[in-house]
């Protein structure tokens, strides 16, 4: 195997530029008369907007411009596009750049400044004059549901937005009816605020002819430059949309924003590019969220702990508005209910509400995290209540062979879910785990100690476009990747995803190396400017390499076939008797008659002697779209210290068994990997965007929104079980297993670690006062 | 404006700032050395952090104005004759990095720590980082790269 192969841990090409500060983040940019715009927002959950006197503005120093909502609403063509309307029936209001009658939630933005500098933007921004009339408003998703709770949107006469259900055929009722066991649990995970660690970011530049060009700190360059023609009414063919380096996204930067909208509409207007970079507290308002979801999850079981149905009913808060897939993010959970597990009876059922809060859209896991938690918490809760053991519960519920086609409808291609359990328990130790707490039980340490599991799966790999158009979703799930030999030799690649810390340079490069047997440093991957990358469906939901990867797959295949006929035609054999192996063909049989591919291209190029009607080159692409979503899977287990004295809770360990299929870089992988639990631990135990009941948000900084650093945190142990996909590769996504499955073990091992003084339940995240509540609540 | 003189990456530089301009700006803005990151509002995140003589400071708590006569190094200036420093190098080597956003931070925040002596062990690696945050690595990586880059023994 070579030092570059598939599955070798190469050191990342990305690392280059960025470990010397070299990015090129969207901050990094600048054009020759760039001006800055600031935007005012409201500082109230909901107001009507009664006036905007922006005349002070105007005449402050450097300033170039100033807009109200009502200026501006002529320069739209349509509003911020939400492309899931999840049912027939959705409520879908509309939703402008800036507001212009009301205002629906605190950071909903109601004028704009252009000034000459960052500083004189902000500064006129605070000398424009918004007289509001407050108005009744709601922060609370199970209040807003209530009846005369405040309307985020009056003309619609209720906060319901959607009711989708998802239910197997028949049965769950009786089944619930007929069970020896019913376990029912109700769950609250909090907002999440996504806190990328690079904030928002654009320049926009409009031409004299209306052709734009927009750099943003986006995962979406292409949806973006789609849905910009929606919103300014410049064709796409005239857009270009450029995702320079973006640092870190997670689902934030997957969205079409107001600002980006307002800085392309003002970059036309004023005839200069216009800059826009969000400071962190304008993002924890204007930048959507996360979670805030309230569920009720049903059981039914048999005595020997065979679980015969599940039933989930969860009211998911929307915001204020419907982002760009806010309504469709529960769906992303709807069909991992039973997870890993056999269960044959199967209903979930969203409701999604409007409240007067910051949108909320997808955040790493989107729905499935949601899912997940109160599937393996309830899991927990059932051992209890039948006396069994936790793994032993699991175990005997996992599915065992593949493919499975579950309750829910959809299939599972491939897994291992047993050998992920048993290689997990290899690596615990648990027989010393529960000596240690028995022992700590007995002694009454006032440090007492608890192990939690999460055995989970989930669907990743988005999507395969008729699935995606079964429920609703706007656009298709298929991606696209361009593989062009330049005449000496030198491969530019060209992929439709668009990376914000996933490596792709370095994977892309690593499969074409591999498939071709070129050197990896002669491989080039280009992505994120849509200009040099037509067409492409970004980068989310762990699908640029189940997706893009693929894609990238075929058209080495294609460039292969090419290539092999040219060989063929010049050689005199015929393709059959050629083989292809580390980047050349030979004649089987005689070893000694050879061409290399880089031969190939400069001969493909000279276009001398080629098969008739043959076109010159040796470029192909090849968009694929998968037949089926990618299933990862595993078992990961926490262990948890916990003080009863002051509540307070230390992760002694984190154990991580996943299967993500075939690896093309270990170390990379492994990176997600440890990525992906930290903010799941992170859920679990220190994050919560907390707002009170009229909608107001108290955690508005990074000093009262707790993102762990590394003194919070352990090292992790990790490993793998591989079962190959139903793909060409093998390979699964990876990008938000470590989240989905990270929360729900932390928090049954914290409840472990307290069960036998009676908790049955903390509360997310399980701060240190919420600990010793709990303790103190069985204890009175 | 104010005159201040500078020492940046063993460059002098006068310059005429604002006096309510922040380091990281006369850095970014001024000097051109976009390689200092700003990633917070409230000095939390330390995608800021820069060598004021040899300590390490996040660059948006300190006006331009205060580092007057001052001895900065900022990621730019680390690697010599273009060799990677050995924390950078590592960094490359741990996959201690994904977006690169809190990566010049990190770097001079970890090179400063090993400077002082203070690396001596895994848990002090991470106490000694928790003023610089990552969203991407979960700080598995970062911990192995200055480990290594500090002689601490896994």
């Amino acid at each position: 195997m070579s030092a570059t192969a598939i599955g070798t841990s190469v050191k990342r090409k990305e690392d280059a530029s960025l470990v010397r500060g070299r990015g090129t983040y969207v901050e990094n940019l600048t054009l020759p008369g760039t001006v800055f715009m600031a935007v005012v927002r409201s500082p109230y959950p909901h107001a009507r907007i009664e006036s905007v006197d922006l005349s002070a503005a105007r005449a402050a120093e450097g300033v170039i411009a100033a807009f109200s909502g009502a200026d501006l609403a002529g320069d739209w063509a349509g509003g911020l596009p939400c492309a899931w309307p999840v049912t027939e029936d959705i409520k879908m209001p509309p939703h402008y750049p800036l507001a212009v009658d009301e205002a629906r939630y605190q950071g909903d933005g109601v004028a704009v400044v252009v000034a000459e500098s960052r500083a004189l933007a902000k500064d006129a921004a605070e000398l424009v004059e918004v007289e509001y009339e407050q108005l009744p408003s709601v922060g609370d998703v199970v209040k807003a549901l209530e009846d005369g709770a405040p309307l985020v949107h009056s003309d619609l006469e209720t906060n319901e937005c959607y009711v989708w259900k998802l239910e197997s055929e028949g049965g769950v009722e009786e089944a619930i009816a007929a069970a020896d066991v019913v376990v029912t649990r109700s769950y609250r995970q909090p907002r999440l605020i996504p806190n990328a660690i690079e904030p928002r970011g654009l320049l926009a530049q409009v031409g004299p002819t209306g052709e734009a060009t927009l750099w943003s700190a986006t995962q979406i360059p292409h949806i973006l430059r789609f849905a910009l023609q929606l919103v300014v009414g410049i064709p796409e063919s005239k857009i270009r949309v450029i995702a320079p380096d973006v640092g870190g996204g997670f689902g934030s930067k997957l969205d079409v924003y107001a600002e980006e909208a307002l800085a392309v509409a003002l970059a036309k207007r004023l005839g200069r590019p216009v800059k826009w970079i969000e400071e962190r507290s304008e993002n924890y308002l204007a930048t959507i969220h996360g979670r805030d979801v309230v569920h009720e999850l049903t059981f039914a079981a048999t005595t020997d702990g065979k679980i015969t149905a599940v039933k989930s009913e969860a009211t998911c808060a929307m915001g204020a508005y419907l982002q760009l897939v806010t309504p469709g993010i529960p769906l992303l959970g709807a069909w991992v209910y039973s997870g890993p597990y056999e269960i044959p009876h199967y209903s979930v059922t969203f409701t999604g509400v409007f409240t007067n809060t910051t949108p909320t859209d997808a955040y790493r896991g989107a729905g499935r995290p949601e899912a997940t938690y109160v599937l393996e918490r309830t899991m927990d809760a059932l051992a209890r209540e039948l006396g069994m053991d936790p793994v032993e519960l699991r175990r005997r519920n996992l599915v065992k062979e593949f493919p499975h086609t579950m309750a829910s409808g959809l299939t599972i291609d491939s897994g291992d879910y047993e050998a992920s359990l048993d290689k997990l328990l290899e690596h615990l130790d648990l027989d010393a785990i529960r000596a240690d707490q028995a022992k700590r039980r007995e002694s009454g340490d006032p440090k007492q100690l608890g192990v939690g599991f999460s055995t989970y799966n989930e669907m990743c790999g988005l999507a395969p476009s008729r699935i995606l158009g079964a429920i609703r979703y706007a656009v298709g799930g298929w991606d696209s990747a361009t593989i062009r030999f330049q005449p000496l030799g030198s491969v530019q690649v060209v992929v439709g995803t668009s990376p914000h810390g996933q490596s792709h340079e370095t994977t892309f490069s690593q499969i074409v190396a591999d498939r071709l047997g070129v050197d990896l440093d002669d491989v080039e991957v280009l992505h994120g400017d849509t200009a040099v990358s037509q067409l492409g469906m970004d980068t989310y939901g762990s699908r640029s390499l189940s997706v893009g990867g693929l894609a990238l797959f075929h058209a080495s295949e294609k460039v292969i076939a090419k290539a092999r006929a040219i060989v063929a035609h010049q050689l005199e054999v015929s393709e059959d008797d050629l083989e292809f192996a580390s980047g050349t063909f030979s004649v089987k049989g005689s070893p000694d008659r050879t061409m290399d591919i880089k031969a190939v291209a400069f001969q493909a190029h000279a276009a001398h002697n080629l098969p008739d009607g043959m076109e010159p080159g040796l470029e192909e692409t090849a968009t694929y779209d998968p037949a089926n979503f990618s299933w990862p899977g595993g078992a990961h287990a926490a262990v948890m210290e916990v003080d009863c004295e002051t509540g307070d809770t230390r992760l002694v360990r984190y154990v991580a068994v996943d299967d993500v299929g075939a690896v093309v870089n270990p170390q990379i992988v492994d990176g997600q990997v440890h990525g992906g639990i930290t903010q799941g631990i992170a859920a679990a135990l220190y994050e919560e965007g907390v707002y009170d009941d009229e909608g107001n948000l108290l955690t508005t900084t990074m000093a009262t929104y707790l993102v762990p650093s590394a003194a919070e945190l352990p090292s992790y142990e990790t490993d793998r079980v591989e079962t190959a996909a139903d793909n060409p590769l093998g390979i699964k996504g990876v990008g938000e297993t470590g989240t989905i499955a990270s929360a729900p073990a932390v928090i049954n091992a914290v409840v472990d670690a307290l069960s036998h003084l009676g908790v049955t339940d903390i509360g997310l995240p399980a701060t240190p006062e919420r600990v010793w509540r709990a303790i103190e609540e069985v204890r009175t | 404006m104010r005159r201040v003189a500078l020492t940046v990456n063993a460059v002098q530089h006068d310059l005429e700032v604002e006096p309510r301009e922040l380091l990281v700006y006369v850095l970014r803005e001024r000097l051109g050395l976009t390689g200092t990151n700003v990633g917070c509002d409230t000095s939390s995140c330390g995608s800021c952090t820069v060598l004021v003589n040899g300590e390490s400071v996040k660059s948006c708590t300190m006006l331009g104005v205060q580092a007057d006569g001052m001895d900065i190094t900022t990621i730019e200036g680390l690697a010599s004759n273009g060799e990677l420093h050995p924390v950078q190098q590592a960094f490359h080597e741990h996959h201690a990095l994904q977006c690169g956003f809190c990566t010049p931070g990190m770097v001079l925040a970890a090179a400063s720590l090993i400077e002082h002596g203070e690396a001596t062990s895994r848990a002090a690696i991470r106490e000694g980082l928790e003023g610089n945050l990552c969203r991407c690595t979960g700080y598995h990586n970062i911990v192995e790269a200055v480990a290594e880059a500090a002689g601490v023994s896994s």
